[in-house]
C-alpha cells in the first residue's frame, strides 16, 4: 500500500447543493503525486461540479480541501491556479487571436524598463514547449493551429503556472487518433515528473490506456476508487451504470410483433466525425432500445435518424421506398418526431404556455400560413393534459414552472399531437420521479400497441429492457451489438459494452 | 505569410497605388509641401484616432470623441480669455479633465456592464452639452504663446514643413505603437479584444484594463482638441462634428478587426493618411464636390469590412482542415 504522504490533493465529504438538486452529496476524492486518476460517471454524476469545487469555479457548502498537506480554500479559478492546480478544458480556454507565446506568457511577460522582451518571450515560449517536443512558430496566432496544438499550448501553460495538480476535462473528445496518442506521450511524460493528473473521459479505451487509478461518481456520490489493473471492464461499466445486475429479464410473449414487416431501413447510414455507418431497421409497432455510456455516440445516431445533422454515407427507406431525410423539416414531414435528451436546451420553451409549447410542433408542420385557431390550441391541450395526465393548475401556465416529469409529458404531447408514425425519444426517464418514470413507461408501451414504432435511447437498462423487442449496443461512436429476444438482459448489455475491441485490449 | 499583416499590407498598398495615380494627373501632388499639409491638416484627426484604435482593439467603441474635442477647444479658449493662466496650464488641465472624463466611462462600461455604445453615447451628448455651456459663440485664442507654438516647424527639403502640430501627431503613432506592441497593457487590450471572459480566466485585470483604454482615449481626445485649437486658433462648440466616425473610418480602413482582437496602429495612420489623400486630390481638381471625400470614404470602408468577413472566412476554412 502507497503512503498517505504520496497524496497530493485530498477532497474529503464535498458537498455542493443547488436548488432543487444535491449536485455532490459527501463525495470523497485523493489524488497522488505521479498517477493519472480517471474520473467517471455518466451525465448529472457530478463529475464536473467536483472539479468545478476543486478549480474554485463554484465554492463547496462543505468539505475539506488538501494540497500537498495544507488545507486550502481556492476562491476562484486564478486563485486554484496559483495555489497550483490548473485545469485544461475540452473547449481551449486561451485567446486565438494573441500569438502562441502570448497566450503561453500572459500577465507575466518578461520586460525591461516597462517594455515587453518580445526576443525573450519568445525564446521562452519555444523552450517551454519543446519540453513537449513541440516545434513551432510562437509568434503566429494560436487559432493557425489545430485543436490539438492548442491543447497541448493550454497545457503547457496550465503546468508552468500551477505545476502540482492538473485536470483535464475531457481533452480529448474533438482529437483524432493520432492526436490523442500525442497527448497522452505528454500526460505520461507530465506524470513521470510528479504530476497528479486528473483525468476525465467518455472513452473506456482511453481509461484503460492511461489511468493508474479510477473514481467512479454517480448521482452526486461515490461508487468508489478502485485501481485501474485490478478493474476489469464489465465492473467498471456495472459501477457508472449502477446496477448491481440483478439480470432484469424480457418478460416473455412481449415480442410476438417481431414477426411484422420492416417499416423503417436504414442501410450503411451514418456521418464521418459523428457515428460510423450503421444498419437499422424497424417494425411497426416495435419499440427499439438503444444502450451505450455516454458519449458512445447514442444522441448522435438519433440526431442522424432525425436529420438535424446530414449523414454523408447510406440510404434511409420507408416502406421500401427511399426518403430524403437532410433536415428535421424532412423527417417531420415523413412522420417523425424526436424528444431529445436535454430538454431545457432543445426541447421545452420556458416562458410560452403548456398550450403553445404542445401546438408547436403541429404548428410547424401545418406551416405559418394555416394557423390553429384558439379553440383548436385549447382542444389540443386540454386533450393531452387529459391523456397524458400533466399536472398543471391550467393549460396557460408558463411550461418552466411545471416538473421535470410534466415537462417530459408536454413534449411527448407535442409529438403525438402531430400523429407521427416513427417517434425518437432521447432519455425520456431523466430527472424526473418515479412515478412519473413509471407513467412514461406505461404511455411507450401504449404507443406502440396503436402501431407507432419508436426508438428510445436510455442509461436506465432495467427500463431497455422491459419495453424493447430488441435493443442496439453502441461503444465508441459505432453499433457494436443487437441483442433480440431472450438476448434482452441487463447483463448482456453490460457485457456487450464492456467488450474490449480485439484491436484496442486490456491493458 | 502570416495572415494578420493581410489587412494592414492591403491598407498600404491602396494607399500607395491611390498616391500614384494621383500624381500621374497631378505631378505636384509628390511635393513636400503637399505632404507636410496632409500632416498638420489630419493631425488631430490623427492623434484622436490612435484612442479609438486603442478602443475598438479591445472590441468597443467610444463615440464621444468629436465632442470632447470640441469641448477641449472651447474650454482653453474660453479660459485664456478669461483668466490669465498660462496655456501650458491650461492644457494640463485639459488632459487632467478629458482623461477622466473617458476613465469615467470606461468604469461605467465595465462595473455596470453597460455597453460601450450608449454609454459613450450619453457621453457624446453630455461633452457637447458642456461645450455650449461655456460658449455657443467661436471664440478665437489670440495668446501670443499659441504663436510661438505655431512658428515651430521642421523644414523639409522642396519647402515642405512639418509643423508642430503635424510632428506630435507622428510622436503620437510612434508611441501609440509602443504602447500596443511593447507593454502587457498593450497585450491585455488585444486580450480583451479576443474574449472578454476568456481573458478574465486568464488573469487580465479586465476593469483596471477597459478604464486605462478609455481613459487613454479621453487624453487623447483632449490632446486632439488642443491640437485643433492651435491649428484653428479658435474655439467653437459646434466644431468637429461627427469626428468620431471619420476617426472610426481610419481604423476601419486601417486595417482593425471592427469586432477586436486584431489590427494595428499603424494601419490606422494610413487610414487617416488615405481619407487627406481623398481630400488633397478634390482639391487639386477644384470642380469635385467635397462630399465625394464621403463618397469615397463609404465605398473603401465597405470594401474594407467585406475584405475583413472574406479574411475571417478564409482563415475558419483552413482552421478546419489543418
Amino acid at each position: 500500500m502507497k503512503h498517505t504522504s504520496d497524496d497530493i490533493l485530498v477532497a474529503s465529504g464535498i458537498v455542493k447543493t443547488f436548488p432543487g438538486a444535491i449536485a455532490l452529496d459527501h463525495v470523497d476524492f485523493s489524488l497522488r503525486r505521479g498517477e493519472v486518476h480517471a474520473l467517471l460517471g455518466e451525465n448529472g454524476a457530478g463529475k464536473s461540479t467536483l472539479i468545478k469545487c476543486m478549480t474554485g469555479a463554484y465554492r463547496r457548502d462543505a468539505g475539506t480541501l488538501t494540497l500537498s498537506g495544507s488545507e486550502i480554500d481556492p476562491r476562484d479559478t486564478l486563485d486554484a491556479q496559483a495555489l497550483g492546480i490548473g485545469t485544461v478544458y475540452q473547449e481551449v480556454n486561451l485567446l486565438g487571436n494573441l500569438s502562441v507565446a502570448e497566450n503561453l506568457f500572459l500577465g507575466r511577460q518578461p520586460r525591461r524598463f516597462g517594455l515587453l522582451r518580445t526576443g525573450e518571450m519568445k525564446k521562452r515560449a519555444e523552450a517551454l514547449l519543446s519540453q513537449y517536443g513541440i516545434d513551432i512558430n510562437v509568434s503566429a496566432a494560436l487559432e493557425s493551429y489545430s485543436v490539438a496544438i492548442q491543447q497541448v499550448v493550454a497545457i503547457a501553460r496550465a503546468v508552468d503556472l500551477s505545476g502540482k495538480v492538473l485536470v483535464l476535462d475531457e481533452p480529448t473528445a474533438s482529437l483524432d487518433a493520432q492526436e490523442v496518442e500525442m497527448l497522452f506521450r505528454i500526460v505520461r511524460d507530465l506524470k513521470s515528473k510528479g504530476l497528479g493528473i486528473v483525468f476525465i473521459t467518455h472513452f473506456l479505451e482511453q481509461v484503460y490506456d492511461l489511468s493508474d487509478r479510477i473514481t467512479v461518481l454517480r448521482n452526486g456520490q461515490l461508487v468508489g476508487t478502485r485501481d485501474t489493473r485490478s478493474l476489469p471492464r464489465r465492473d467498471l461499466v456495472t459501477m457508472m451504470l449502477g446496477h448491481e445486475l440483478q439480470s432484469a429479464e424480457k418478460a416473455v410473449g412481449a415480442d410476438i410483433i417481431d414477426s411484422g414487416p420492416v417499416r423503417y431501413r436504414f442501410s450503411n447510414y451514418g456521418k464521418a466525425g459523428r457515428v460510423k455507418p450503421f444498419d437499422l431497421e424497424i417494425r411497426k409497432g416495435e419499440v427499439v432500445g438503444v444502450a451505450g455510456l455516454l458519449g458512445s455516440g447514442r444522441t448522435e445516431t438519433a440526431e442522424l435518424l432525425f436529420g438535424v445533422h446530414r449523414a454523408d454515407s447510406g440510404t434511409a427507406e420507408i416502406d421500401g421506398k427511399p426518403v430524403d431525410l437532410s433536415s428535421p423539416r424532412a423527417a417531420v414531414a415523413e412522420g417523425f418526431g424526436f424528444c431529445p435528451e436535454d430538454r431545457k436546451l432543445d426541447g421545452i420553451i420556458g416562458e410560452l404556455s403548456v398550450r403553445e409549447n404542445i401546438a408547436l410542433a403541429l404548428q410547424a408542420r401545418r406551416g405559418w400560413a394555416r394557423p390553429l385557431s384558439t379553440a383548436e390550441q385549447n382542444e389540443l391541450a386540454d386533450r393531452y393534459i387529459k391523456a397524458l395526465d400533466i399536472r398543471t393548475s391550467d393549460r396557460e401556465k408558463p411550461i418552466r414552472l411545471l416538473s421535470g416529469g410534466n415537462q417530459q409529458k408536454a413534449i411527448l404531447a407535442r409529438w403525438l399531437a402531430t400523429n407521427p408514425s416513427f417517434l425518437i425519444l432521447d432519455e425520456p426517464t431523466r430527472g424526473i420521479d418515479v412515478g412519473a418514470h413509471a407513467e412514461i413507461i406505461r404511455l411507450i408501451e401504449d404507443l406502440c400497441r396503436q402501431g407507432m414504432s419508436l426508438l428510445v435511447i436510455s442509461s436506465e437498462l432495467e427500463e431497455l429492457v422491459a419495453y424493447s423487442s430488441r435493443i442496439i449496443v453502441l461503444r465508441d461512436r459505432a453499433h457494436v451489438a443487437e441483442l433480440t429476444g431472450s438476448e434482452i438482459t441487463t447483463g448482456h448489455i453490460v457485457n456487450a459494452i464492456a467488450a474490449a475491441n480485439a484491436a484496442g485490449g486490456m491493458q | 505569410m502570416n495572415q494578420k499583416y493581410l489587412p494592414l499590407i492591403a491598407t498600404i498598398v491602396i494607399f500607395v497605388v491611390s498616391y500614384a495615380l494621383c500624381a500621374l494627373q497631378y505631378p505636384n501632388i509628390l511635393s513636400t509641401r503637399v505632404i507636410g499639409n496632409l500632416l498638420t491638416d489630419n493631425a488631430f484627426l490623427g492623434i484622436a484616432a490612435v484612442g479609438m484604435t486603442f478602443v475598438i482593439l479591445s472590441g468597443g467603441i467610444d463615440l464621444s470623441i468629436g465632442s470632447v474635442i470640441a469641448f477641449a477647444g472651447i474650454f482653453l479658449a474660453v479660459m485664456l480669455e478669461n483668466t490669465a493662466i498660462h496655456p501650458l496650464a491650461a492644457f494640463v488641465l485639459v488632459l487632467l479633465i478629458t482623461t477622466l472624463f473617458g476613465a469615467v466611462m470606461g468604469a461605467i462600461i465595465h462595473y455596470l456592464e453597460m455597453p460601450a455604445f450608449i454609454v459613450t453615447l450619453a457621453g457624446m451628448f453630455l461633452a457637447r452639452g458642456m461645450a455650449f455651456v461655456l460658449s455657443i459663440d467661436s471664440i478665437p485664442i489670440k495668446h501670443p504663446f499659441y504663436a510661438t507654438l505655431k512658428s515651430f516647424y521642421y523644414k523639409l527639403p522642396g519647402g515642405g514643413r512639418i509643423t508642430l502640430i503635424g510632428g506630435l501627431m507622428l510622436v503620437v503613432f510612434a508611441v501609440g505603437i509602443l504602447i500596443a506592441q511593447r507593454t502587457r497593457f498593450g497585450t491585455n487590450v488585444y486580450a480583451l479584444g479576443g474574449g472578454g471572459q476568456t481573458s478574465a480566466l486568464m488573469g487580465v485585470p479586465v476593469g483596471r484594463t477597459t478604464v486605462m483604454i478609455y481613459g487613454l482615449s479621453g487624453f487623447l481626445a483632449g490632446l486632439s482638441g488642443i491640437v485643433y485649437s492651435l491649428y484653428t486658433s479658435a474655439g467653437y462648440s459646434l466644431a468637429t462634428v461627427g469626428v468620431e466616425l471619420d476617426a472610426i473610418a481610419a481604423v476601419v480602413i486601417g486595417g482593425t478587426l471592427l469586432t477586436g482582437g486584431a489590427g494595428f496602429i499603424g494601419g490606422t495612420l494610413v487610414g487617416v493618411l488615405i481619407q487627406g489623400l481623398i481630400q488633397t486630390y478634390i482639391t487639386f481638381d477644384g470642380s469635385l464636390s467635397s462630399w465625394w471625400t464621403k463618397i469615397l470614404i463609404g465605398a473603401l470602408l465597405f470594401a474594407f469590412i467585406l475584405m475583413q468577413k472574406a479574411i475571417l472566412f478564409l482563415s475558419h476554412r483552413r482552421g478546419n482542415y489543418a
